[in-house]
Formats: C-alpha cells, sequence, structure tokens
C-alpha cells in the first residue's frame, strides 16, 4: 500500500513538470501574491514588521489558484483513459486517492515554499514575529490542502476539466465567505448567535484566520483534518460509484 | 486461467453484456468476436475491475474480481481499448511505474521491463514522450505495459486495432508467442485474427454469445462450407450452365466482379461434396473451360459471422432455374 502510494505520488508529482504549465502556474501565484500584498494590502503604508497583508489574501487566492491543480486530479484521467489503468493495477482505491492528493498539496506547498523571499525580506527590514509567520505559513498549507480535498472531490465527478474548474471554486467560495465577516454580518442581530457561530465554525476562513493569528490550536487543525479526511473519502466513495454506473 | 460466469452489465435500461459465461484455461488464446458495440469492451472492464458488474462474476486464476480484487488484479494484465497511457511520460518511465506498482524489487523490475522492450520491440522510442508516438507504437507501449511482469492472465481489447499490416503481424506474433504458458482472451473485429492467433473463439452479439468453437468449427458452420467453389472468366459463364445441367446439385450461386465470376455450388441433398468435386472437375477439364479456381470450401468465419450478427454480406444471385446470371 505504502509502496504504491508513493509511486502513485512520484508519478503524479512529476506530470505536473512535464509540461512548462507548472512553471508558468508558480511564477503567475508569486505575481499575484506578490501584487496583492504590496498594492491591495498596501504592505509599505501598514510600516510594520509583519506578514499579515501577505497572509490575508491567500484564501482568496487559493480560490483560484487551487482548483485549477486539482481539477485536472481525476477529471483528465477520464478524459484521456487511463483512468482504466490506474483503476485495473493491484493498488487500493483509497491509495490511489491519496496518492494524487498528496502529489496536489505537495506542489502547492512548494509554490507557497516559492514565497520566502517576502520573509527575508521583512526580516531585512525589521523584527518580525517568526513563531507568527511560521504558524501563519502552516495555516496557509492546511487551507490549501483544504481546497485541494474538496476540489479532488469535484474533479471525480466528471471528465470536464473546466466544469470541475468551476464546481470547485463555487463550493470553495461557500466553504470559505461562510465565515466572512460581510456575510456573517448579514445574521448578525436576528439570527440566533448559535447558528452564526456554527456557520462560521464551517468556514476554512475562520479557522485560517484564529492559526495566522499565531496561535495553532488544536480545534483548528482538527477542523482541517477532518475536512480534508470527509472529502478524500467523499472522492473515494465517488470513484467508486462511478464504477458501477460505467462512466 | 479466467472463469466468467453469468456476467451482467446495465446501463440504465439498456443491457450490454446479457449473461455471459466462459472459461479460458492457460495454454488458451481466446478470441473474443463481435461488432462493435456488441459488449465486448464492456466485458473485459468487468472481468479486470474496471466495471462493477450488475450481476454475475469472473475469477482469475480462482480469485473473484469482485471480492478479492487486488489479488486478482495481480495476476493479469490488461490492454484497455485504444491503449490509453500519460500521455507526457516516456515508456521507460511508463515501464518503470508500473513495475514499481507491481512490486517488483530493482533487479526483477529492469529485467522485465527490459524483456518486454524486446518483445514489443520499443528500443527507438524509450525516452520520448507517448503522446508524440505513432499509434502503432502507442499500442505497443500499451502492450509492453500489460506483459511486462509476466502474468498468469492477460487481456487485451483490440490489441491490433489501427496497426498498419506490418505491426498486425509483429502484435500477433508477440501474443502467439506468450501463448503457451497464459490463459490470454483477445477481442477483436477482425476476423482473420481469429484464424491467426486463436484456438478458441466466440462470437457475441448484443450482449450474447451467438457462436463460440475453435475457428474452423466456427467456419464449418457456414453455410458455404461443403460447396464447391469455381471461378472462371465470365464470358464462359453459358458454357458452366451447360456443365451444371449434367451435374446433381441442391443449388447454384453466382457472384460476379468484373470480369470474373464465381460459382459456389452446393452438392444435392445427401451427396457427398467430394464427388462432386470430381465430377465437377472432370466436366470442368473434358469443356475445357480453364477455371481459375475450382476447389471444396472449409467455410468462412465472415460469413458465419455475418449471419450470426446480422451483417450478413451482399446476397448472390441464384445461378439457376435457367436464367442467365448477370454478367
Ligand atoms: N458507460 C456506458 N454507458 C452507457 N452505455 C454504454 C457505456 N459503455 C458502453 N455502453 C454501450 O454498451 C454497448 C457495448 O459497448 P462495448 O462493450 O464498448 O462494445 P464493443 O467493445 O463490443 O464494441 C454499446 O452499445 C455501448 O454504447
Ligand atoms: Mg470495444
Amino acid at each position: 500500500m505504502m509502496r504504491s502510494l508513493m509511486a502513485i505520488t512520484a508519478r503524479e508529482f512529476g506530470g505536473y513538470f512535464a509540461t512548462p504549465l507548472a512553471f508558468v502556474f508558480i511564477i503567475v501565484f508569486l505575481l499575484a501574491n506578490g501584487l496583492a500584498t504590496f498594492y491591495l494590502g498596501a504592505y509599505f503604508e501598514m510600516g510594520q514588521a509583519d506578514l499579515t497583508s501577505f497572509f490575508m489574501f491567500h484564501p482568496w487566492l487559493y480560490l483560484f489558484f487551487l482548483p485549477a491543480i486539482s481539477m485536472r486530479l481525476w477529471a483528465e484521467e477520464r478524459r484521456n483513459g487511463s483512468i482504466e489503468l490506474l483503476l485495473t493495477l493491484p493498488v487500493p482505491l483509497t491509495a490511489v486517492v491519496i496518492g494524487k492528493y498528496i502529489a496536489a498539496l505537495a506542489f502547492s506547498a512548494l509554490a507557497l515554499a516559492l514565497t520566502f523571499p517576502i520573509w527575508v525580506t521583512v526580516n531585512y527590514l525589521g523584527q518580525p514575529d517568526n513563531g507568527v509567520i511560521f504558524a501563519s505559513y502552516i495555516g496557509s498549507l492546511m487551507l490549501a490542502g483544504g481546497y485541494l480535498a474538496i476540489g479532488s472531490c469535484l474533479s471525480a465527478l466528471t471528465r470536464n476539466q473546466v466544469i470541475a474548474f468551476v464546481i470547485s471554486v463555487v463550493v470553495c467560495f461557500l466553504f470559505t465567505v461562510s465565515g466572512a465577516p460581510l456575510v456573517l454580518e448579514i445574521f448578525d442581530g436576528w439570527a440566533p448567535q448559535a447558528l452564526i457561530e456554527t456557520l462560521a465554525s464551517f468556514s476554512l476562513l475562520t479557522h485560517f484566520r484564529a492559526i495566522t493569528g499565531g496561535v495553532i490550536d488544536m480545534r483548528d487543525v482538527m477542523f482541517f483534518a477532518t475536512l480534508i479526511g470527509v472529502f478524500l473519502t467523499a472522492t473515494v466513495i465517488v470513484v467508486d460509484m462511478k464504477k458501477g454506473e460505467g462512466a | 486461467m479466467i472463469e466468467v460466469e453469468h456476467l451482467v452489465k446495465k446501463f440504465g435500461d439498456f443491457t450490454a453484456v446479457a449473461d455471459l459465461s466462459f472459461t479460458v484455461e492457460r495454454g488458451q488464446v481466446m478470441g473474443f468476436l463481435g461488432p462493435n458495440g456488441a459488449g465486448k469492451s464492456t466485458t473485459m472492464k468487468m472481468i479486470t475491475g474496471f466495471l462493477r458488474p450488475t450481476s454475475g462474476t469472473a475469477r482469475i486464476m480462482g480469485l473473484d474480481i469482485c471480492d478479492d480484487m487486488l489479488a486478482a488484479q495481480r495476476h493479469f494484465g490488461y490492454l484497455p481499448e485504444g491503449a490509453p497511457a500519460w500521455p507526457d511520460m516516456t515508456p521507460r518511465a511508463f515501464l518503470q511505474f508500473i513495475t514499481r506498482i507491481r512490486g517488483l524489487d530493482k533487479a526483477a523490475a529492469r529485467a522485465a521491463e527490459g524483456r518486454a522492450i524486446e518483445m514489443t520491440e520499443l528500443h527507438g522510442v524509450l525516452d520520448q514522450p507517448i503522446d508524440t508516438l505513432s499509434k502503432g507504437y502507442r499500442r505497443r507501449v500499451g502492450l509492453a505495459q500489460a506483459i511486462v511482469h509476466d502474468p498468469d492472465v492477460l487481456v487485451m481489447d483490440e490489441p491490433t486495432d489501427g496497426l498498419d499490416p506490418n505491426q498486425k503481424f509483429q502484435v500477433r506474433r508477440a501474443i502467439t508467442d506468450m501463448a503457451a504458458d497464459k490463459a490470454i482472451i483477445i477481442s477483436t473485429h477482425i476476423l482473420e485474427e481469429v484464424d491467426a492467433v486463436c484456438a478458441a473463439a466466440m462470437i457475441i452479439d448484443r450482449g450474447q454469445i451467438v457462436a463460440e468453437g475453435t475457428p474452423s468449427e466456427l467456419a464449418a458452420r457456414s453455410r458455404y462450407s461443403g460447396a464447391v467453389t469455381l471461378t472462371l472468366a465470365s464470358e464462359k459463364l453459358p458454357a458452366a450452365r451447360d456443365i451444371l445441367k449434367a451435374v446433381p446439385h441442391r443449388a447454384a450461386e453466382l457472384v460476379t466482379r468484373g470480369d470474373e465470376s464465381t460459382l459456389h455450388i452446393f452438392a444435392p441433398e445427401g451427396g457427398e461434396p467430394g464427388a462432386l468435386l470430381a465430377d465437377l472437375r472432370a466436366r470442368v477439364g473434358e469443356a475445357g473451360l480453364a477455371p481459375r479456381a475450382l476447389a471444396l470450401e472449409t467455410g468462412r468465419l465472415d460469413d458465419v459471422f455475418g449471419a450470426l450478427t446480422g451483417k450478413a454480406r451482399p446476397a448472390a444471385a441464384s445461378f439457376d432455374a435457367g436464367q442467365e446470371g448477370s454478367a
């Protein structure tokens, strides 16, 4: 199981770099991060030596960048028929699902790691709290993991990557805005507090913000772990269900 | 060996495979024959665990594909229809991935890859992305992937589809070479392929077996089996008619192609085809007809196939009842 899982991850990860698309993706991701931080986040004007304005855009940047990675996970295999090869090899379906997911996560982690110059810069300019920055990077990776798990499941539903992308953006968006202050304010005052809290607690944004505050709380970690577990299990179920339908 | 038991696959209300049962023993190459849409690929997808049967099951080396899927999958190699692969990979990386997944250790894997590359003659393209390869090479990459771990069972869906005659010959030879110690099932809609590689064949149509047996047994079911074929220049037809008047026969049919005509002459009820042939040979010789061919038919697979699957060849005109055959 472990061995085939690693073989699947390695093949999949290598697949990202088979075309220049991966490099284009990473460059655009880094540029978008830079633009968001410096223009929208007004990094310099803040005059603070921290990366708050860098991390605060991650949920919104990931909303578009990560479905672009996850959309191909299964849809692509279906389109070119290789899924028939993959699912008739003696590998447990769970290993295939996790192996592919880990490759996507590793690729996102790489893109995230390549934002290190901004960390170097902030340390050069002042004395930031590197503990908070480290926690934020961990939080950002967990956030990416959540989006990718959702995207994996939705990619398994279709052979069309564009459809996989669009529905992933929509679903990830819903899982994000449910914790945005703007949305919660709509409910504020008339809806029971418990409902608002439940709504917010299902949001990746809420838990991401908690971690980027600098404390890695087990409850937030558990949230992401559960979310990822649920959507990867759903991926297994969807792929298995399609074996019965014949798609 | 492969045991298929009452396999059924329904897509909604549509029954693609209806209660299929058969067995393929070690050392046997089974040809799975049928027109497009007959259910060949669907059956193979169920045998290999890609599709879940609506009912029934298949066993690979005694292992049930539904209950014991992974164990069963270790024992076969599968070439899916169209030989899918990951287009960005090179054949070398592809084969290495497969041997790794199949759990071969390093040394065994390199040896196995070498053997598969040898058999499918992939040396020249090992480091070229698969999507830049010609159709023939891509098919051979798929074949290499299926045989690399030297499986007991091979399932191949149209292994020679889209290949040129030379490549077809090579793939068939590779299959025949491996046949001795494996149970092999290949699907095809090319009849000559069955003759070339299969010890046993099964004709399926609309998800059901309509005939099975050795290729020659199947061919013998042709209505032309035992008929005498006489091919001659069309201008000699009147002379042939005179001869036929003197020879007892049940029926005769005429097919004309250009200036060449072929007569299929059937022995009378209870009569010996051999006697008919001898009689005709003597008289044709006497009349100096100089036939281009005069022989006994052993039967034709394409005729059986056509008759059973409702795609009969254009009917030959009757050459009896005194009317002149069209020339
Ligand atoms: N996933 C599917 N959904 C619905 N119908 C299908 C599906 N796969 C195959 N079929 C139908 O089942 C029949 C058999 O198909 P197939 O097994 O591919 O035939 P063959 O391989 O003999 O050409 C065809 O009519 C085909 O349209
Ligand atoms: Mg087919």
